[in-house]
């Protein structure tokens, strides 16, 4: 037997459930509780750069809406920098939680357009999915339909030997600072989601 | 800041996505291959939470909701460190948990078990953890609860457990089970996990030297979060 390594194992992950919003987001469960409930504002009040809205659903294999899905946004600023690693605006966080309407599966979120956070990596949002039936956070990104040029560059697109499936990661510019971005879990036109 | 990178997570270790038994998973689960990424700054840097983003009693599920005595169950203290995978402690990182009341039932619009409501329990909780990793929490040990998989499912008597760490990559949702509790053995959920041993690290403790004398029963529960490369020498990728 040769020595042993000092190294522990990660605790293994577990489904958050279908009352995840309890822990995560209370005022969803229904009852409040917190003085203030955390990620419920990405930005803050002084955040530079063009506000935008993203509307989306998530999907599951038979196509229906996943309707219990908690989702974590970890972002840039308008400058490319994450809170942590250099200077941001006063009250800027770039983390948040986005919860759907429970009856319609719909979510909508308002946030800043993230800048380059390096210098080939297009602006995007990271984004992680957890909900009952989800065993281990699922973690993906969000992109932007009107960067062709930045996106053409980017490392993590380039690196989706689909070209089409790297289609599943560009939200889509459908209006003035508002885009749709839809998740599809499972099935045609999967997400593609990442070991990071 | 800079930041080594992650170990690779231990994808064999934790579930896989698809789990047959776990039926929800069924549909919810990916079909292609996870996208293996080396991190970047996007993966590794994370947010940050302080003292100013919680309240004195927000650990505390005893208090926290209690509106006109204390809440029904069994009392306990439930705490542990935050450490990574080179043992190394996870200071000032946000600990929030959720669970079910003493009698199985859940503060949630969507819950319809026929278990009553507890007037004087909300049901989740959150903390820092403090410069050596510790966190505490006190609250009321909860009930098993059934729930539609097959038809007599019961999940055994657990709290969900939400940790941070300093990368957005070690983003971590769990499940910790009591010692002793013989339904763990057959939950599908806790069967998800493959190796027993990974298994038996979501099973808190009972830890009768961290209790309250004549107040309240004490378990402890270690998480562990992907640890760091160390860099000794300067790395030169000869492509792939
Ligand atoms: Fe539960």
């Amino acid at each position: 037997m040769p020595q042993a390594l000092p190294y522990l194992k990660e605790t293994a992950s577990q489904t958050a459930g279908p009352y995840v919003h309890i822990g995560l987001a209370p005022g969803d469960a229904g009852f409040d509780i917190y003085d203030q409930e955390l990620g419920r504002d990405i930005t803050g009040p002084n955040a530079k750069g063009d506000a935008i809205t993203i509307t989306g659903q998530v999907f599951d294999g038979t196509g229906a809406t996943v309707k219990d899905i908690l989702i974590e946004i970890w972002q840039a600023n308008a400058d490319g920098i994450y809170p942590g690693e250099g200077p941001v605006e006063e009250g800027f966080r770039g983390w948040g939680r986005v919860i759907p309407d429970f009856d319609s599966g719909t979510f909508s979120f308002r946030t800043v357009k993230p800048g380059q956070s390096a210098p080939d990596s297009a602006p995007h949002l990271n984004v992680w999915l957890v909900a009952r039936g989800i065993n281990i956070g699922l973690s993906t990104r969000l992109y932007f339909s009107d960067e062709p040029g930045a996106n053409a560059q980017d490392p993590v697109l380039a690196m989706i030997e689909q070209t089409q499936r790297r289609d599943t990661l560009v939200a889509t510019l459908t209006g003035d600072g508002h885009y749709r971005f839809d998740i599809r879990l499972q099935g045609d036109n999967e997400t593609v989601f990442f070991d990071i | 800041m800079t930041h080594s990178p992650l170990f690779q997570r231990d994808r064999e270790w934790h579930p896989p996505a698809y789990s047959h038994d776990y039926k929800t998973s069924v549909a919810r689960a990916p079909r292609y291959a996870l996208l293996s990424l080396e991190n970047t700054i996007s993966d590794l840097s994370g947010p940050r939470f302080g003292q100013t983003d919680i309240g004195a009693l927000d650990n505390d599920l005893l208090r926290n909701y209690a509106k006109d005595g204390d809440p029904i169950g069994e009392r306990i203290l439930l705490h542990g460190r935050v450490l990574d995978e080179n043992q190394r402690p996870v200071p000032n990182t946000l600990v929030e948990i959720w669970q079910a009341n003493a009698g199985g039932r859940y503060r949630h619009k969507k819950d319809t078990y026929l278990a009553p409501v507890d007037p004087n329990f909300g049901g989740c909780g959150r903390t820092l953890t403090d410069d050596q990793g510790h966190y505490v929490f006190r609250t009321v040990k909860p009930g098993a609860y059934p729930w539609r998989n097959w038809v007599n499912n019961w999940r055994p008597a657990h709290i969900h457990v939400s940790v941070f760490g300093p990368s957005f990559a070690q983003r971590l949702i769990t499940q910790l089970y009591f010692e002793g509790d013989p339904l763990i053995d057959k939950c599908p959920i806790v069967k998800t996990i493959p190796d027993p041993r990974a298994r038996d690290q979501l099973i808190a403790a009972l830890d009768l030297n961290a209790t309250v004398p004549l107040d309240a029963i004490a378990y402890r529960f270690d998480i562990v979060l992907r640890g760091r490369r160390s860099t000794f020498f300067e790395n030169r990728p000869e492509g792939n």
